[in-house]
């Protein structure tokens, strides 16, 4: 073992390396890789949380999903029940209506009755009395009968 | 078999320049460990620095990734061991990691082929050594910097009183001060020595043993030389790993208490 000035001399370039390496060469190189390191925590982080965010999601819209369906059949069963409403009034209406058309129409048909059997009436004594003339004018004096005339006419009534 | 040990001492002969002109004294440098780390530093700081440069989040190309590799293990290593906070350690550690994986590569160069280039530009005995982690000044100099930043550490986290208190009462309490100091001494001599001895040890053997294999007959080294060489693909992976990871451990255990 012979122990000289190359000791010197390596310890130099040896102090050197270190000083560059620990310059120029360790820092970038290991803050490239937390970089590195970093941004794959970060990417992971944020797709957990867009997992989560969809899960969030999926469960709000099944809620949403559900309030609608509940809103809807509401909707439907109102709907109906006012769809009956409507139906019954208007049968019940129809019902008034086809009364009062039918109390209408009777009372009309009793007026024209009333008006045709006062028609018949007047026409039927006229046409008695016409008969009654012809057949009194030969014999009867009508001023003489006129007492049984009337009688007649009154039982016509 | 004259030959064969020359051979030997000349691959395990280091390229040796006196700087003040007296032969065998401290001020001479291998020029051949000083080089090869040099280069083998730099080639790592481009690779990082070019790559640290353009590093995209996104869509990142396979030498990038390759890159995060390394240090996303640099990173958990650090994590893992070092709990206090500092801004030194896991750069030093992915330096360390790489540095030295850089030099024990070399060790699966062909142990003839620099002799072999030296050869052919006409200076066959020229001495270079490849490996440099198989020198001791290599591995000395990081773990004596490492001793360095565990004194430091330790001075950062319990402040200087705290540290030489801690140096004379622990683990046997104040009443036997000086045996906690020697002990203490020992611990922390220790593992600048272990760290370089092991490191060094592992890569010199291996070193040797390519040198062996390629005394054989050549169409016999493969027999020899291709396992060990699959196997040294995992030492010298394992000993830059584990340079690495004693560093955060002792550095680690400066910043906490006994």
């Amino acid at each position: 073992m012979d122990i000289n000035a190359t000791l010197l001399g390596q310890a130099i370039t040896f102090a050197v390396l270190v000083w560059f390496t620990m310059k120029f060469v360790w820092p970038p190189l290991n803050g490239m890789l937390e970089e590195r390191a970093k941004r794959i925590a970060d990417g992971l982080a944020a797709a957990e949380k867009g997992k989560q965010e969809l899960l969030d999601a999926e469960s709000r819209v099944a809620d949403e999903l559900k309030k609608v369906q509940q809103r809807a059949g509401e909707i439907i069963a109102n709907s109906e029940k006012r769809a009956n409403q409507i139906i019954e009034t208007a049968k019940e209406s129809a019902h008034i209506e086809a009364d009062k058309i039918i109390a209408d129409a009777k009372a009309q048909i009793d007026h024209e009755f009333a008006r045709m059997k006062e028609d018949l009436r007047l026409q039927v004594s006229d046409l008695v009395i016409k008969g009654a003339e012809q057949i009194l004018r030969a014999e009867i004096n009508k001023s003489k009968h006129e007492q049984i005339l009337a009688q007649v006419r009154a039982e016509l009534q | 078999m004259a030959s064969a040990t020359e051979y030997i001492i000349h691959h395990l002969t280091f390229n040796n320049v006196s700087l003040n002109g007296k032969s065998g004294s401290f001020w001479s440098l291998h020029i051949d460990t000083f080089t090869v780390s040099l280069v083998l530093g730099f080639f790592f700081l481009f690779i990082f620095g070019f790559v640290a440069r353009r590093a995209k989040v996104e869509n990142p190309g396979k030498f990038q990734l390759f890159v995060e590799l390394i240090v996303d293990m640099v990173d958990g290593q650090v994590k893992d061991i070092f709990h206090g906070k500092s801004k030194l350690i896991a750069p030093l550690s992915l330096t360390i990691f790489c540095w030295v994986f850089l030099f024990n590569l070399m060790d699966l160069l062909p142990v003839d082929l620099i002799s072999f280039i030296n050869d052919k530009a006409g200076h066959p005995e020229a001495h270079w050594r490849m490996v440099p982690s198989a020198d001791v000044n290599a591995t000395f100099a990081m773990s004596l910097s490492v001793m360095i930043l565990i004194i430091c550490y330790s001075i950062g986290a319990k402040g200087f009183g705290g540290w030489l208190k801690e140096l004379f009462s622990a683990p046997f309490g104040p009443k036997l001060g000086p045996i906690n100091f020697i002990f203490q001494l020992i611990e922390l001599i220790a593992k600048p020595i272990s760290l370089a001895l092991r490191l060094f040890g592992n890569m010199y053997a291996g070193e040797l043993i390519f040198i062996l294999i390629a005394l054989l007959p050549w169409g016999a080294q493969w027999i020899l030389g291709g396992p060990w060489a699959i196997f040294h693909i995992l030492i010298i992976t394992l000993q830059a790993f584990v340079f690495m990871v004693l560093t955060i451990v002792y550095l680690s255990l400066a910043v906490e208490d006994h």
